[in-house]
């Protein structure tokens, strides 16, 4: 089984701290959702987990079944089996999904190891099926024109080729309409098992209706500040974050 | 003795290219060329060894690296024996090989082509067998990149090369295949390809520049004229990946007739310093020019790009688009012009240079122009400079992709939008595959 456990971490942007001493564990196997206003961090916080950058640790840990993971490279930790879903994906003109996949895949081969492109492309195209994604798709530049809902399936897509052991999945269900939602679900809940583990940020309980979480966190100003099953997503449904920003205030 | 002292004083030097090695080099060619063939090569020769060497303040010549000009040290070169290295094969309609500056092998057209008039043959036969056609096309525009002193130098010393004609109508489906390779340490090779795609042809060619080892100082002063008549499709693909360590220059003239479309692509991957000069003549109403080209640039390489895309008459489209990437130390220069001639009305020309930059310590330099005595004309030129996008790369990193490999996966992406242009697949992967070996070295 693995684990991957943040400790007391903060991270800055530049002079501006704002994940401000979080902890969590995540087993593999648990579903974990993140829920927060906007502007609390939580992007911030799954970004600074993948490695980008921009983002500083100035203090706590990550650790990725016991060893830290902030000395490596963004490559190294997603090979190490982190996935980043973003909020935001990138648009990569003149890069095709499957040069962009095949070179991802590879990535994780063994020195001198060669790719069976007939392999790779019946296990793509098998879980482009599963996530009803066009074929087309294949040959199209990464995100470029993408619709919304599109680039959020096409980050599933991207995840379910390559079976990270924890995936930060940052607002997958922002911008997909009623079915796209179900499909993506249905996709998420497929690679659900013992052998991955997810962080899953949602502004949305109703996508905790199909991607049933076994935990729910409240963030807060760069925090964890109520954790609790799924009844808590329901609770904020109907109470707002002033109910949990009253609750602050009183403790 | 006197060459010492020549190349010991300033300008005009001839190096290597002494009148005893021109000398030589006309007795190695073959008897029963035409007298004005040889006329034109000694008067080619008496413009090389009288012209300066380029220099810093030549307006031609500007931001190259003057200094690094030599015509010391190189050799005309033995024929060659060991087989060159055979690139990547897509299938060929025909195939000659040229190997410092001799024949070396060929496959030959199919028969029917042969019986429908499509001519591949060497220079040195086609001089004697369709002379006029030569005659008419040979080097036949004057120089315009400067006064000229590598094109004299390359024509004086030109031995041998390709010839390809295509009579009106016939389309090849698949490419010709030319191939030039510098064999050697120090050795001067002069390749040319002359083509000609007559009234309603149809051909692609394919062109490459290699040398077998990528350490050995080489010269190359190379040339073509690519000819499209009424109506004609001319496609042309350049790979220059001569050996790290040469020298080499290159000058392209291509005339478009009527109605006629000439799409080229220069692939610029080898030298230590490159120059590469293209003109395209649009010389009847309805003639397109498409001019690509794509550099990857690294360690200390200088790839010098001068174009002139010259509207002669009415309704004529050119639409060039240069992209450069560069890395380490490497140095480009883009160097372009549009001209449109006073009754060239309704010209439609665009010129476009991109630049990617991967490293802090590379530096692309960009001189885009125009020249315009028509008043109704549309004309769009423009130079860019960009580095990576790091929200771009962490995305391919954050997928397990190493910064090298995502940088790679990137600069492939920049060159897209110029291979896409290519209509044929497999030339766009070839072309892909042989970028590939410049990121791999
Ligand atoms: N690159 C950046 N430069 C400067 N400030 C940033 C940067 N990225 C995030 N921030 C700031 O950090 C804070 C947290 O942003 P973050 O994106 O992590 O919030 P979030 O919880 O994901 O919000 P949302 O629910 O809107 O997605 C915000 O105030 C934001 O403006
Ligand atoms: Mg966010």
């Amino acid at each position: 089984m693995s684990s991957l456990v943040i400790q007391d971490l903060h991270v800055a942007i530049g002079e501006k701290e704002i994940v401000k001493g979080l902890s969590l564990t995540i087993n593999s196997g648990e579903v974990h959702a993140i829920m927060g206003p906007n502007g609390t961090g939580k992007s911030t916080l799954s970004k600074a987990i993948a490695g980008h950058p921009d983002y500083t640790i100035t203090s706590g840990d990550v650790l990725l079944d016991g060893a830290s993971i902030l000395e490596k490279e963004a490559d190294e930790r997603a090979r190490a089996g982190l996935f980043l879903a973003f909020q935001y994906p990138s648009e990569i003109p003149g890069v095709s999904i499957a040069n962009f996949l095949r070179a991802a895949v590879q990535a994780r081969m063994a020195e001198g190891e060669e790719l069976d492109a007939t392999a790779y492309y019946k296990r793509l195209y098998a879980k482009m099926d599963m996530l009803k994604i066009d074929r087309k798709f294949t040959s199209r530049s990464v995100n470029e024109g993408f619709s919304g809902g599109e680039k959020k399936r096409c980050e599933i897509l991207q995840m379910a080729m390559l079976e990270p052991k924890f995936a930060l999945m940052d607002e997958t269900d922002s911008g997909l309409d009623i079915d796209a939602l179900r499909i993506v679900s249905e996709g998420v809940n497929t690679l659900r098992g013992p052998d991955l583990g997810v962080l899953m940020i949602t502004h949305y309980q109703r996508l905790l209706n199909y991607i049933v979480p076994d935990y729910v966190h409240v963030m807060w100003d760069g925090r964890i500040v109520k954790s609790g099953d799924k009844s808590l997503a329901l609770e904020l449904e109907a109470k707002g974050y002033d109910w949990v920003k009253k609750e602050l205030a009183l403790a | 003795m006197t060459s010492s002292i020549e190349t010991m004083s300033a300008a005009p030097a001839v190096g290597s290219f002494t009148p005893e090695a021109f000398a030589a080099h006309l007795a190695s060619l073959p008897p029963g060329l035409p007298a004005w063939w040889l006329e034109r090569k000694r008067a080619a020769y008496a413009r090389f060894a009288a012209l300066p060497m380029p220099g810093r303040t030549d307006e031609a010549w500007r931001f190259s690296n003057i200094s690094g000009l030599t015509l010391d040290g190189f050799a005309l070169p033995a024929a060659a024996t060991a087989t060159p290295y055979a690139p990547i094969g897509i299938k060929k309609s025909a195939k000659l090989v040229f190997a410092n500056g001799r024949l070396f092998s060929r496959e030959v057209l199919a028969a029917d082509l042969v019986a429908r008039g499509v001519i591949v043959d060497t220079l040195q036969n086609a001089l004697v067998r369709h002379e006029a056609l030569v005659k008419e096309h040979l080097l036949a525009q004057p120089p315009k990149f400067g006064p000229g002193k590598f094109s004299a130098l390359h024509e004086a010393f030109l031995a041998d090369g390709a010839f390809v004609y295509v009579p009106k109508g016939v389309e090849l489906e698949h490419p010709i295949g030319l191939f030039h390779y510098a064999l050697g340490a120090d050795a001067a090779v002069f390749p040319h390809s002359l083509v000609i795609a007559a009234d309603q042809a149809k051909v692609t060619i394919v062109e490459y520049f290699g040398s077998t080892d990528d350490t050995e100082a080489q010269f190359a002063a190379g040339a073509n004229d690519l000819y499209a008549g009424h109506g004609a499709q001319l496609t042309y693909i350049g790979k220059q990946d001569w050996s790290h360590r040469a020298l080499s220059f290159q000058s392209n003239s291509t005339v478009v007739r009527r109605d006629a479309r000439v799409q080229s692509l220069n692939l610029h991957l080898g030298a230590r310093q490159a120059r590469h000069e293209s003109l395209s003549q649009l010389q009847a109403p309805g003639a397109f020019s498409e001019m690509l080209a794509l550099t990857v640039a690294r360690e200390t390489q200088e790839f010098d790009q001068r174009t002139l895309q010259i509207h002669q008459a009415p309704n004529t489209k050119s639409d060039l688009l240069y992209k450069n990437a560069l890395l380490d130390q490497a140095k480009t220069i883009f160097s372009g012009l549009i001209v449109v001639d006073p009754d060239a009305q309704k010209t439609d020309a665009y010129q476009s240079n991109r630049n990617l930059m991967l490293s802090e310590q590379a530096e692309a330099n960009s001189l885009p122009g125009l020249e315009i005595q028509a008043n109704d004309v549309r004309c769009t030129h423009g130079a860019t400079s960009s580095r990576i996008d790091p929200e771009q790369e962490f995305y391919l990193q954050s997928r397990g992709i190493d910064k090298t490999t995502a940088d790679e996966l990137l600069t492939f992406g920049f060159f897209e939008e110029v291979l896409n242009r290519l209509a044929d697949e497999d030339l766009h992967a070839a072309l892909r595959t042989l970028i590939q070996t410049k990121f791999t070295k």
